[in-house]
């Protein structure tokens, strides 16, 4: 496996630092629910880009990766819900938690059919709506315009998962090298897309609530 | 270098109204060279071990490049200008920094660590020492929650060591040095390492909370010890070399995360 060179942690670090400041000062003013689901989105995304600057891009074969993976964009998923849709957020948390199980009991029993057929309409479903949920908030004009960020974060997480979810599954969209070599810098345009959009573009008037 | 940081995080944590640099200056100074101090010692004592173990054959001793002679000066010499510096500063916090190099010299080094594997409980004692005694040197006394922040690093240290331990086990078995994992095997040393890691994390969110750190602060903390929980709990279901490293150098850098952290708070 390519060996990570001192730019790739040097990125990684710049990606970790991003992310521990979303979760010490970039949360406030949230409900419960939002809060908890953003700090488990990107309190992922800040233990791995630790264990990645720690171990290499040996630290990608843990089995745990995919499901990991996955509770990122679910928990973005359920935090814009609960800001954006409130009525909904129930049923937002309810349906990440049911998909959650969903992706980690095939990939724990070794089923590689079924973990795919999971993983493919979890991450679809997922990114879909971390993508269209600001587009429709903007648009609406109930966000100001720099909140479309986080629709990019949300684009360049669904690839990045994307990405990983094929390699791991031994079907690689890309070649692993190729995939390694863009792993890094895409891991710090996700999260600072992420942070910048939610710090630029606070909500104004929430949906349904 | 860690434990030079969580002096300085103690004495942060203690929020004084006012700070003095020559105060900062002096528990950063008299720290390193009271923990420099015994780093030396402990090298003048192990120098025969460490000339057997593949780790530590290319220090400075066991190649000759410095005399024992003169690492024990220099290590008198930095304990007791460190020690008297803490002393002058402040008693109490003097008395915490020479109980510090005590317990990790005398105790540790030369009682009890080629005797016992649970040596290394007392290795996290003299390694608690420096965040309380910043902390006292801050309030003028000892308090539950320098209590708490010393028993986060008692808590980290067996996670550091033994990790550490298991990695080079068949140094410290060439050496004759009782470990964990030679005495009592892998599984139980896995085990305590898990279970240290909870109570790291636990002591640690316990003392953020006493010092009154800002919610964003504790999430973060939160976040930083349930990746520790989850490493551990990793190494403990599926052990690996790379996952034993993976958690020796995480719970390094969540240490000094938490410390740092702390420190950023006051700010």
């Amino acid at each position: 496996m390519r060996a990570l060179r001192p730019a790739d942690r040097g990125l990684l670090l710049l990606a970790a630092l991003a992310a521990a400041w979303q979760i010490v000062v970039g949360l406030e003013g949230q409900g419960t629910l939002a809060t908890v689901s953003y700090t488990v989105a990107f309190g992922i995304l800040l233990v791995a880009d630790l264990l990645l600057i720690i171990l290499g891009f040996q630290a990608l074969d843990s089995p745990v990766v995919v499901i990991l993976s996955t509770a990122i964009p679910l928990g973005l998923a359920v935090g814009l819900t609960a800001e954006h849709v409130p009525a909904q957020a129930d049923l937002a948390a309810a349906l990440a938690v049911v998909a959650l199980v969903a992706v980690t009991i095939p990939r724990l029993a070794g089923w590689r059919r079924a973990g795919l057929a999971t993983l493919i309409p979890v991450h679809g479903l997922a990114g879909l709506w971390i993508v269209g949920l600001p587009v429709v908030t903007v648009v609406s004009g109930r966000q100001p315009v720099p909140f479309l960020l986080v629709a990019l974060g949300g684009g360049l997480i669904g690839l990045g998962g994307m990405l990983l979810a094929f390699l791991k599954a031994g079907r690689p969209i890309l070649s692993q090298p190729a995939i390694l070599s863009l792993f890094p810098s895409l891991l710090l345009a996700t999260t600072v897309a992420l942070v910048s959009g939610f710090a630029l573009g606070q909500p104004i008037l929430s949906i349904g609530g | 270098m860690l434990l030079l940081v969580t002096g300085l995080a103690g004495f942060a944590s203690a929020r004084c109204p006012v700070v003095h640099w020559t105060t900062l200056l002096g528990l950063a100074g008299s720290l390193f060279l009271a923990i420099g101090g015994s780093t030396v010692l402990n090298m003048w004592h192990d120098r025969d071990i460490d000339s057997i173990m593949l780790r530590t054959c290319n220090r400075p001793l066991p190649t000759g490049r410095v005399s024992p002679h003169e690492a024990l000066l220099l290590g008198i010499a930095m304990s007791a200008l460190g020690v008297g510096w803490a002393l002058l500063l402040q008693p109490l916090y003097g008395l915490i920094v020479f109980a510090g190099l005590f317990f990790d010299v005398v105790i540790y080094t030369l009682w009890l660590k080629r005797r016992t594997p649970w040596a290394v409980v007392w290795g996290g004692v003299s390694g608690g020492m420096p965040v309380l005694a910043g902390r006292a040197l801050g309030l003028g006394s000892v308090d539950w929650i320098g209590v708490l922040l010393a028993l986060a690093v008692l808590f980290w240290i067996p996670t550091h060591i033994l990790t550490f331990a298991m990695r080079y086990d068949s140094d410290y078995r060439r050496a004759g040095v009782p470990t964990v994992a030679s005495v009592y095997g892998f599984r139980t040393a896995r085990w305590l390492v898990a279970v240290s890691s909870v109570l790291a994390a636990a002591a640690m969110v316990a003392a953020a909370v006493g010092i009154g750190m800002a919610w964003g602060y504790l999430r973060l903390l939160a976040v930083l010890g349930g990746g520790l929980l989850l490493l551990a709990a990793g190494t403990l279901l599926r052990p690996s070399e790379n996952g034993n490293f993976g958690l020796f150098k995480y719970a390094s850098v969540y240490m000094l995360s938490s410390m740092v952290a702390v420190m950023l708070e006051v700010l």
